[in-house]
């Protein structure tokens, strides 16, 4: 277990590698460069000249990676071009950020969606099989974004229940009951997808737990029917819905790059479509390889976790 | 087959309860008494004056900071801010400013004339022990300045290489505020971030892609602002924007989008403001091969464009037709007597015709978006229809908005025959002299990207720089603004009007001309 943990953790390593020479390479072909975004219309190409050599922008492609890669390894990010701060802290500053919204939205979708999918197996084909299956199918297929913005419509600006955008109050807020208030609608509308994912696996896992003998056997013991489908049928299916869930987990850091754009929620996501559009190459490497890090971390887990519940499966 | 789902009905109920809770405790919550929340277009890049180059970041700055001088409320005039007064010597090269000597930086370092002195040096002496706190892309200004001295506690004396008449109003704007030498020595490059200066407000936090908070500053040389404090919030989502002006989260926003301007122009709990600011939008024409050689190919695309069309349909009002180079903006220098173009495609089809470039192919620079560029896509659109009306077939190229730049900044020939470009200035002097002489060529570091030349104009230019008379100054760039009309190097579009919008409770609110958001009489009911 301990040397299959230590080999996955040391794999990730050539990923995240592999992954800053192709953000590397990405970032140099599109086009536009940095120093023309720093200095806007007024640039001129005295001043552009002068602008790229200060940043290093005139070295050679490999060697700019390099002196990169030297920097990382001594723990250090380097310095936002725009945002006149070291990358780390501010990639970590929005992580954070970033870790809120999405963890809380994977804890939502999660038990909505397992939820769901028990109640849609063991009522299959009744009134609630149908309506959730109904539910389930609008919210695979809403676009998180659009759903995202009728949400502000409607609860911000029409019964001004929830604030509009942003993480905290803007003057004088930060509390824990603040941070809460403002992550109730981005938080939703970004778990609406992944829960309805995880409520069509749940019911098929569950579906076909439930035709199994020991089932069968259980029920003709005289178990309750509650214990029947939470300790025997759920516990089995969990098992699978585990790396689902870990799947889930990278597409909501994922998708929060939408809704975070559409909430002004302070976190990576956005941190990135902005970087990207400055064309600041070391926040947007920065940004990458921490999202990068934590897919695979979640994957990580996932699987430990899976191991942990069923020693079969090889972990 | 029933579940005792009891246990889900608590969790669900319970879920209801606490979300009702937090909606409840902070139902309606508008925003805090006395304290102004501002919606702003994007993060700020910095809050040194000195680095700043985008409007968005001036909006801040400017209320933390002051200059030696300032513009007058409403006007693109300058009257006395931390200098009482100064004297111009007859030759136009030395300028000698009187300065207060009863203010206090923020930090509690004094205001005199040696920071003064340290403020001009960091941002033009190389060899200055913090010149490494750059990049100061808009030190180019004061290129004019040889030397700059303390001559006094609160004297101090500026001696420029030649005479340069836009000095007084370059030190009005954000490059010329001035910062604390203190803070500067205290935090290095981190300064960025750690602003300090005389302004009315002074700097409180900068919470990244959140706010900026700037609180009052009570011992204000100037009188201390009614706001106790005031919020700037990024919000980059256009649409976002106007929710949170909807729902109360926010007190003022700029750059409200056409559209939503209309309709909160109607309702009672808004105020919307307006105001013409010094920008031009305009159509680069090649001078120097192709149709836009002929001068009167020139002048056809500025009859053939429906300008007054563009302004009401495209850009919904918020702009007005360009008449000329000069935005009107710069009242004192501003030629009256020139109309714009009129829409006329018959005079412009008589003069392609005459110059016989009947159906030439032309090729059309556009950008998806960029500073001042207001909605380019469509803007250019329209123009290719109306040149087909004319019997022009233009093809659209677009880019964006930094590839345009580099593009277009490198001038035309062998490219395109028109480009797009919209410019933001503060003194009548900046947009020609660095994108109409013949030797602000793109080869020689200009912007005169469609290499458009006259002896007459470099003359008057030079002419007008030199002349420490306002008067005589306005007499040049009026007659210069003339000879322009008639050379039409430009098609000339738009002047962009600024547009804000604010809750009602809001009082003694103004846009400038400058396009500066100037806070410091603005009270909160």
């Amino acid at each position: 277990m301990i040397r299959y943990t230590l080999r996955r953790l040391l794999m990730t390593f050539p990923v995240l590698l592999g992954l800053s020479v192709i953000v590397f390479l990405i970032m140099s072909l599109i086009p536009g460069d940095p120093a023309q975004a720093i200095l806007g219309s007024y640039a001129t190409p005295e001043n552009l000249e002068q602008l790229r050599a200060d940043l290093g922008l005139n070295l050679p492609l490999p060697q700019q990676y390099l002196v990169w890669l030297g920097n990382i390894l001594q723990g250090d990010l380097g310095r936002s071009y725009t945002l006149n701060r070291p990358v780390l802290d501010e990639v970590l500053e929005r992580f954070s950020a970033t870790l809120i919204l999405a963890g809380t939205s994977l804890v939502l979708c999660t038990i909505v969606g397992v939820t769901a999918g028990i109640v849609s197996a063991i009522r299959q084909y009744g009134w609630g099989d149908r309506i959730i299956t109904l539910l389930v199918l609008v919210g695979i297929s809403v676009p998180a974004f659009w759903l995202g913005m009728l949400m502000i419509m409607y609860f911000s600006v029409g019964l001004r229940w929830f604030p509009a955008s942003g993480m905290t109050a803007a003057y004088g807020g930060g509390g824990i009951l603040d941070v809460l208030h403002h992550l109730v609608l981005p938080a939703i509308a970004l778990a609406v997808v992944a829960a309805g994912v995880i409520a069509r696996l749940t019911r098929s896992n569950m579906l076909e737990v439930l035709r199994q003998d020991y089932i069968r056997t259980a029920r003709a013991k005289g178990l309750g029917e509650h214990r029947v489908v939470l300790r025997h049928a759920f516990k089995v299916a969990l098992v699978n819905l585990i790396p689902v869930i870990g799947v889930q987990a990278g597409f909501v850091i994922g998708g929060a790059v939408y809704i975070e754009t559409v909430f002004q929620w302070p976190g990576i996501g956005r941190m990135l479509v902005n970087a990207i559009s400055t064309r600041d190459l070391l926040l947007v490497q920065g940004g990458v390889l921490v999202v990068a890090a934590a897919y695979v971390l979640f994957n990580l887990m996932a699987d430990l976790f899976q191991h942990w519940l069923d020693p079969r499966i090889q972990a | 087959m029933t579940l005792k789902s009891s246990g889900t009905h608590r969790w669900l109920l319970s879920t209801l309860v606490t979300t009702a809770l937090v909606a409840a405790s902070h139902a309606l919550a508008q925003t805090p008494p006395n304290v102004l929340i501002v919606g702003q277009i994007a993060e700020p890049k910095a809050l040194d004056p000195a680095q700043v180059t985008a409007v968005n970041d001036f909006r801040i700055v400017m209320n933390l900071y002051d200059g030696l001088v300032r513009y007058a409320d409403g006007s693109l005039e300058v009257e006395p801010s931390l200098a009482s007064e100064w004297t111009i010597s007859d030759d136009g090269t030395v300028y000698t400013f009187t300065l207060r000597d009863d203010v206090n930086f923020h930090d509690g370092s004094a205001f005199n004339a040696e920071a003064v002195v340290f403020n001009f040096e960091r941002m033009l002496d190389e060899e200055h022990p913090y010149h490494d706190t750059g990049p100061f892309p808009l030190a180019f200004f004061f290129d004019a300045i040889d030397s700059v001295e303390a001559t006094g506690d609160h004297e101090v004396t500026f001696q420029l290489e030649e005479p340069y008449a836009p000095f007084l109003s370059n030190l009005a704007y954000p490059t010329g505020l001035i910062v604390s030498p203190a803070a500067i020595e205290q935090y290095g490059e981190e300064i960025a971030r750690n602003p300090s200066g005389t302004g009315p407000f002074q700097f409180e936090e900068w919470q990244s892609n959140s706010r900026v908070v700037v609180t009052r500053n009570e011992q204000y040389w100037d009188g201390a602002p009614s706001l106790e404090a005031v919020v700037f919030r990024p919000i980059t989502d256009a649409n976002t924007r106007v929710a949170e002006m909807l729902s109360g989260g926010i007190d003022l926003m700029v750059e409200v989008p056409p559209d939503n301007l209309a309709s909160m122009a109607s309702e009672t709990t808004f105020d919307v403001y307006e105001q013409a600011g010094p920008h031009v939008w305009f159509l680069i024409l090649n001078t120097r091969e192709g149709p836009f050689e002929n001068q009167s190919m020139r002048q056809a695309i500025n009859f053939a464009i429906d300008k007054q069309s563009l302004v009401e349909n495209v850009l919904q009002g918020t702009a007005e037709v360009a008449a000329g180079p000069t935005p009107p903006a710069f009242e004192w220098a501003y030629n009256e007597e020139l109309d714009p173009y009129p829409y006329d495609p018959e005079k412009a089809r008589e003069l392609i015709s005459d110059a016989g470039y009947e159906g030439a192919e032309l090729t059309f620079y556009v950008t998806e978006g960029g500073s001042g560029m207001l909605d380019p896509i469509p803007m250019g659109t329209a123009i290719q229809a109306d040149l087909a009306e004319v019997g022009l077939e233009v093809n659209i190229e677009t880019y964006e908005w930094n590839t345009f730049l580099d593009r277009v900044n490198s001038g035309l020939e062998g490219k395109a025959d028109m480009a797009q470009m919209a410019w933001m200035t503060n003194d009548p002097d900046t947009l020609p002299f660095l994108a109409l002489r013949s030797d602000a060529m793109p080869e020689s570091g200009g912007f005169n990207s469609g290499y458009y030349s006259n002896a007459k104009v470099d003359e008057l230019l030079e002419q007008a720089r030199r002349s420490v008379d306002q008067d005589e100054r306005a007499a040049l760039y009026r007659e210069m603004q003339a000879i322009v009309h008639e050379d039409a190097p430009w098609a000339f579009i738009a002047n962009w009007k600024q547009n804000a919008v604010a809750s009602a409770n809001v009082e003694n609110f103004q846009l400038q001309p400058s396009f500066f958001l100037l806070l410091h009489d603005v009270e909160k009911r």
